[in-house]
């Protein structure tokens, strides 16, 4: 290899953004604590000036470069501009919310923006090293923004939690690795793939590192019975940092998922396939019976977050084209929900106030009808309801599973998507039904208003209109998974 | 059974053991010192494999500067440690069958026949004048350059985090800002007012109180 033949093109969005962390780092240090708000808008033209660069480096076929050790594809470019557009978001949501609680500084800013450069690395990553470089990239700088409020001891009991269970997530994982690596030779997802298909390699070993693997990314999804860390860190965790944990970092994981299980390990289907199964049927029965009983908002958003990602396996574990697109829907509209539910919890609060209580929400109409709407799709989304978004997304993976043959797997999900409508209308109920107990002024800068409205009208548009979004899925996970 | 493997056997007992007490010792500085005795066997076992240099780099980086700074820092701090583990013994017993019934399990797998690690050629030995540090460096910086790249990316991160969460003022610090001191001067600490010798008469005293 040399200089000449190197390709830098497909990766000119990682280059861009890695410069860009660099030159952030050191305007932090010249600027003083008054004019700090400068960082903010550099980091959102940091994250334009990656979409722009991903536009210029789009490409309809997968393309391979640095050795066959990172790939971009559809799948890729396209989940990659949803994750600059939700760091985008959640950097407008959470500007007011640190600024109240001393955690605007330059480090909050390029620990996001690392956090952002390891998913791209995750979801461009076509070697198990680099998949897992880039996972630690984003775990890493994941653990410090939970533990940036040093004086908030839930929030470092938090980090901890988060960062003990990371690691012996990493650990089951690099184990797997390291048994799929002796059973087939190669590190390289396709070599892998190749190696498994020819029935070359050790099945033994190689099913044997599976469950490790399945174990790992089980971990990092947050699916029962993996799933322990989930509602301490979503509720020890200061809300704007929550809200980080629970948007992008999903979107990340679905690609670390397809890579691992979709493309290296796909002559594997049918081993995997009944792992994820009782992983999404746990998952969503779990998720959902203890959410109903959850009075603190932020943990009850914890466990639903652990039932969408029953919804998403559901989808997945077809093996298939269209199950493997409908998760990938899955995965973007679970997002736009949670940033859009989040987000209002972050309007609501002020300095000196949480709001985390469903008990916070009472009477969130009266205050302000806009915001108790805007909470209302979120949630109405979030429990199916149709017309919105997240009613088309579980009836896609629904739909998915069903054709695949797997009509207990389909009704179950129907059924426990019933039993969680009921925690999704308790909100709606303190909303609409319950008096108001507080008259606090709400305060929400103009660019998070905007935005959030948008992000609502969103889940309504796309529930909607969900085809250009669909097909958009289908083709990348098509274009991309090639042996599908 | 080859002396290799004799020699094999017992460093990962001796790993085991220490990795155990890592744990389990009561005293925080015996743990780190069983730290550095896994740390040290298991770079016994990269020896066996003829990996030299991996095996006197975690010496010298991990026992060397980690595990010194470690217990530097474990010396240092006045931390309970009893106190901390309190539900440890508690948890033991449920934690110490599961972790056994799965390792005997992963023994089982491993194990038996069909796993086929029998199949595996013995490794080749190396020649005499194979280098570690060459064959590593070439494939770093030609094939795993991205990935070595992004290994760099995560020591600056860490570096950003590790300042980020122990760099602030602390309120109870009694430390002197020592540039401050050395610049300070007379006028900001001594308030000189002139005033006449003279008795003070009374009008001037009237003066002098707070207005009412």
């Amino acid at each position: 290899m040399n200089w000449a033949t190197l390709n830098l093109m497909p990766a000119l969005p990682e280059l861009f953004l890695l410069s860009a962390v660099l030159v952030l780092l050191v305007i932090d240090m010249l600027l003083d604590d008054e004019r700090r708000g400068v960082l903010y808008g550099l980091s959102l033209a940091t994250l334009a000036g990656c979409a722009a660069m991903q536009y210029l480096a789009w490409t309809p076929v997968p393309v391979e470069t640095f050795q066959k050790m990172f790939v971009a594809d559809p799948l890729s470019g396209v989940i990659k501009f949803f994750l600059y557009g939700v760091t985008a978001a959640v950097l407008i949501y959470t500007r007011q919310y640190v600024a109240d609680r001393q955690m605007f500084k330059g480090e909050y800013f390029t620990l996001t923006l690392f956090a952002l450069l390891g998913m791209n690395v995750m979801v461009s990553a076509s070697h198990f090293m680099t998949l897992y470089i880039g996972l630690e990239l984003l775990s890493l700088a994941l653990y410090a923004l939970i533990a940036l409020r040093r004086d908030s001891v839930p929030a470092t009991e938090a980090a901890m939690k988060y960062f003990v269970l990371g690691a012996l997530a990493s650990g089951l994982l690099l184990y797997g690795m390291s048994m799929v690596y002796g059973a087939t030779g190669s590190l390289d997802i396709a070599t892998i793939a190749r190696v498994i298909a020819s029935g070359n390699g050790n099945t033994v070993l190689l099913v044997f590192g599976l469950v490790f693997l399945v174990a790992g990314l089980c971990f990092k999804l947050g699916a029962v019975p993996f799933h322990m860390w989930v509602p301490d860190v979503y509720q020890g965790a200061p809300t704007a940092i929550t809200l980080m944990i629970g948007s992008a970092p999903k979107l990340a994981a679905f690609v670390f998922l397809t890579r691992i299980l979709g493309q290296g390990m796909e002559a594997l289907l049918s081993q995997w396939q009944g792992m994820l199964m009782i992983v999404a049927v746990l998952s969503m029965a779990l998720g959902n019976l203890t959410a109903i009983v959850q009075t603190n908002i932020k943990r009850m958003l914890a466990y639903s977050t652990i039932s969408h990602m029953g919804f998403l396996l559901v989808g997945f574990l077809t093996g298939n084209a269209e199950g493997m697109s409908s998760a990938m829907y899955y995965a973007i509209i679970y997002v736009l929900m949670s940033l859009a539910a989040f987000g209002v919890l972050l309007a609501l609060s002020r300095a000196g106030f949480e709001c985390e209580k469903v008990a916070d929400l009472k009477g969130l109409n009266q205050r302000n009808s806009w915001y108790a709407f805007l909470m209302l799709l979120a949630m109405f989304s979030m429990a199916g309801i149709p017309p919105l978004a997240g009613f088309y997304a579980k009836f896609a993976v629904i739909r998915a599973a069903a054709n695949a043959g797997m009509v207990p797997l389909a009704v179950f999900a129907v059924l426990m998507s019933l039993i969680g409508a009921f925690y999704y209308l308790r909100v709606v109920k303190a909303m609409y039904f319950d008096d108001a107990e507080e008259d606090a002024a709400i305060e929400v800068r103009a660019d998070m208003r905007l935005v959030l409205s948008l992000n609502g009208l969103a889940l309504l548009a796309l529930g909607v209109l969900p085809q250009q979004l669909v097909a958009l899925c289908m083709t990348a996970v098509k274009q991309s998974l090639t042996s599908l | 059974m080859s002396f290799t493997t004799v020699v094999f056997y017992i460093l990962s007992a001796i790993l085991l053991l220490a990795a155990f007490r890592v744990i389990t010792a009561k005293n925080p500085v015996h743990a780190a010192l069983f730290l550095v005795l896994s740390f040290f066997t298991a770079s016994g076992l990269w020896m066996l494999l003829e990996s030299e240099f991996l095996a006197i780099s975690l010496v010298l980086v991990y026992v060397g500067a980690v595990m010194v700074l470690f217990l530097f820092v474990v010396m240092m701090l006045d931390i309970d440690i009893e106190k901390l583990r309190e539900g440890f013994w508690k948890n033991f017993p449920l934690a110490g069958t599961i972790a056994i019934i799965m390792a005997g399990e992963m023994a089982l797998i491993l194990g038996s026949p069909e796993a086929g690690l029998h199949t595996y050629p013995a490794r080749a030995p190396l020649s005499a004048d194979f280098s570690n540090v060459r064959e590593l460096g070439v494939l770093m910086y030609t094939r795993y350059m991205y990935a070595t790249e992004l290994a760099s990316v995560v020591l600056l991160l860490a570096i950003v985090a590790a300042i980020a969460l122990t760099q602030r003022q602390r309120k109870d610090s009694k430390a002197m800002n020592v540039s401050e001191q050395v610049a300070v001067r007379a006028v900001d600490r001594v308030r000189i007012v002139k005033m006449a010798a003279a008795p003070v008469d009374t009008a001037a005293t009237d003066e002098d109180q707070p207005q009412a």
